[in-house]
């Protein structure tokens, strides 16, 4: 088969993956959005006057690019988790297992589409959250890489999940006992500097702590970790588990019997 | 010679470490532009078949070849040249009909497909649902949506697993005269049918699997001459003899009983004066499929 057939097929499979959150949109940006704002209204206005992080940044401003982050991470697992456990369980993966798609193209497509999910709610967290208190730029690039590389690592981690769950609370349990923890223990709603030692030593084994670290940095210009270490994390991460979420696609695992 | 459409080779598939043996060693070629039915009762093995010509399931052994390129080693080509219609009734809740229908072209690589896609709606009698959403759609109406998501991208090996279940006539007409069409027109054909009289009428030849091999494979028109070609209808209340309840296919009062001549003709009638069984309305006609069909398998039992 010639390229630009085999690029047709994962273009027109990274469409649908996107045409199918935007048809929903008000569920799949809108609500996540929404639960953003309510974090914020709560947080923000319980410790504003009383936490200060790195000496001079208010609480407000330091919880924002946590919260826009958060938000980028679990909706872009989201997309490719859902995605496919509706369509093994409806029975329609039927329409793509057919197909001649290698599993670089269903890899390229499902994380595609699950980096332009995160990266749209992410917009939209950021429009209205910064509305509340902008949280200065101190530089742009810091925050794309960290909300692409974050976003992709999250897609093939979804898709790894999407793959493995063959009923829907297998998919709960995934999200409520890996997922959650994770993105709560990494630093979204406090410095992990002020944390003892045990607990620090801990969000420094969770790759979550790095990407809301680095994305951070891009706001403020100061951060627990180097950025180029979070980056060092991230980037290792995503290969690792992208190798995984391949493997797995060309085996077919759970997929082809 | 022309590459086989499809060439089954020698295909077992077993489950749960060998304890269960779905296919055993089931090998034909299906010849380009042929229109081939396989038959079996439930578990016999068919949908198991067309899964891994499908790329749905991995053979445990053997392999499957469409027009000379293996599903597994070559799978991108030999897919592009299949078109399947799955037995099961699905469908993406988020698309429309003409939705539905571009996505699935364009995983083939097929840009621009309006023209044929208009067509496939036309002939499928869909046409006033282009715009619809698929969850808004009847049953028989999303079956032929399938067709169509199956012959998109003009394959030319078209393979149909049951089709036709639980389907109106009407689209039984339209689909099969569309499919003849495209028979006419040089695509090969596989249909598996529980409608024996379908593949009668379609099918130039047919397999018949019977847990998970091949008891018969011949042209359709050998296969009704050969085996059991007379056949003996009557109704009665009584109960048939032992010997030939065996044989028989008894729906309410019909009984039918298969036989291969005259002599065998004449021998039938003997043991039912000899039971005193009265008989009414008896016929001698020709066997059908169907008949065919219980014969060999009675016979694959043994």
């Amino acid at each position: 088969m010639s390229g630009a057939i085999k690029l047709e097929g994962a273009r027109t499979l990274f469409y649908k993956e996107v045409l199918r959150f935007w048809k929903v949109s008000f569920q799949t940006v809108g609500a996540p959005v929404l639960t953003a704002v309510l974090y914020l209204l709560v947080f923000g206005h319980t410790l504003e006057n009383h936490v200060k992080v790195y000496g001079t940044v208010g609480y407000t401003a330091f919880l924002i690019p946590g919260l826009v982050m958060m938000s980028v991470l679990q909706n872009a697992f989201a997309n490719a988790s859902s995605s496919l456990i509706q369509s093994k369980i409806t029975g329609n993966l039927v329409f793509l297992l057919v197909t001649p798609l290698s599993h670089w193209a269903w890899f390229a497509a499902y994380v595609g589409a699950a980096i332009v999910r995160g990266l749209a709610v992410g917009a939209g967290v950021a429009v209205v959250t910064f509305w509340f208190s902008p949280p200065g730029l101190d530089n742009l690039l810091w925050v794309l890489v960290f909300a692409v590389l974050g976003s992709g690592l999250m897609g093939a981690l979804g898709l790894i999940a999407g793959l493995w769950a063959e009923k829907f609370d297998q998919m709960a349990a995934f999200q409520n006992f890996i997922i959650m923890p994770m993105t709560f223990l990494s630093g979204v709603f406090y410095s992990v500097q002020s944390l003892p030692p045990v607990w620090l030593a801990v969000s420094h084994a969770n790759p979550f702590f790095y990407m809301i670290d680095g994305f951070r940095h891009g706001f403020f210009g100061v951060s627990d970790v180097s950025p180029w270490i979070s980056l060092g994390v991230v980037g290792v991460a995503f290969v690792a588990v992208s190798g995984i979420a391949l493997e797995l696609l060309r085996r077919g695992y759970k997929i082809r019997h | 010679m022309q590459e086989a459409a499809i060439s089954f080779q020698n295909v077992s598939k077993t489950y749960r470490g060998g304890a269960v043996r779905a296919l055993d060693g089931v090998s034909f070629d299906i010849q380009p532009g042929e229109f081939f039915g396989l038959l079996g009762p439930n578990g016999a093995g068919k949908t198991t078949l067309i899964s891994i010509l499908a790329g749905l399931a991995r053979a445990s052994g053997g392999r499957v070849l469409v027009q000379g390129h293996d599903v597994v080693d070559d799978y991108a080509a030999a897919r592009k040249a299949l078109g399947i219609v799955p037995q099961e009734l699905v469908f993406d809740p988020f698309f429309s009909v003409r939705e539905s229908l571009r996505i699935q072209s364009g995983y083939f690589g097929v840009r621009n497909n309006e023209a044929w896609i208009d067509e496939l709606l036309e002939n499928l009698g869909l046409a006033d649902k282009a715009n619809a959403n698929m969850r808004q759609l009847s049953g028989g109406m999303k079956r032929r949506v399938l067709v169509a998501q199956a012959l998109v991208h003009r394959p030319p090996v078209i393979v149909l697993d049951e089709p036709t279940a639980g389907v109106d006539v009407e689209l039984r007409q339209t689909l099969w005269q569309f499919i003849a069409r495209l028979n006419r027109e040089g695509h090969a054909v596989l249909l598996t049918t529980h409608y024996l009289e379908e593949a009668e009428a379609l099918c130039s030849r047919i397999a018949m699997l019977k847990l998970g091999r091949v008891v018969a494979l011949d042209r359709t028109s050998q296969l009704l001459s050969g085996k059991a070609s007379t056949m003996l209808r009557f109704k009665t209340d009584a109960i048939l003899p032992a010997e030939l309840q065996s044989h028989a296919r008894v729906t309410g009062r019909i009984a039918q009983i298969t036989a291969h001549d005259a002599t065998e003709v004449e021998s039938i009638l003997a043991k039912l004066r000899a039971a005193q069984v009265p008989v009414e309305d008896l016929e001698i006609g020709r066997a059908d499929l169907e008949d065919v069909f219980l014969e060999i398998m009675q016979g694959a039992k043994q």
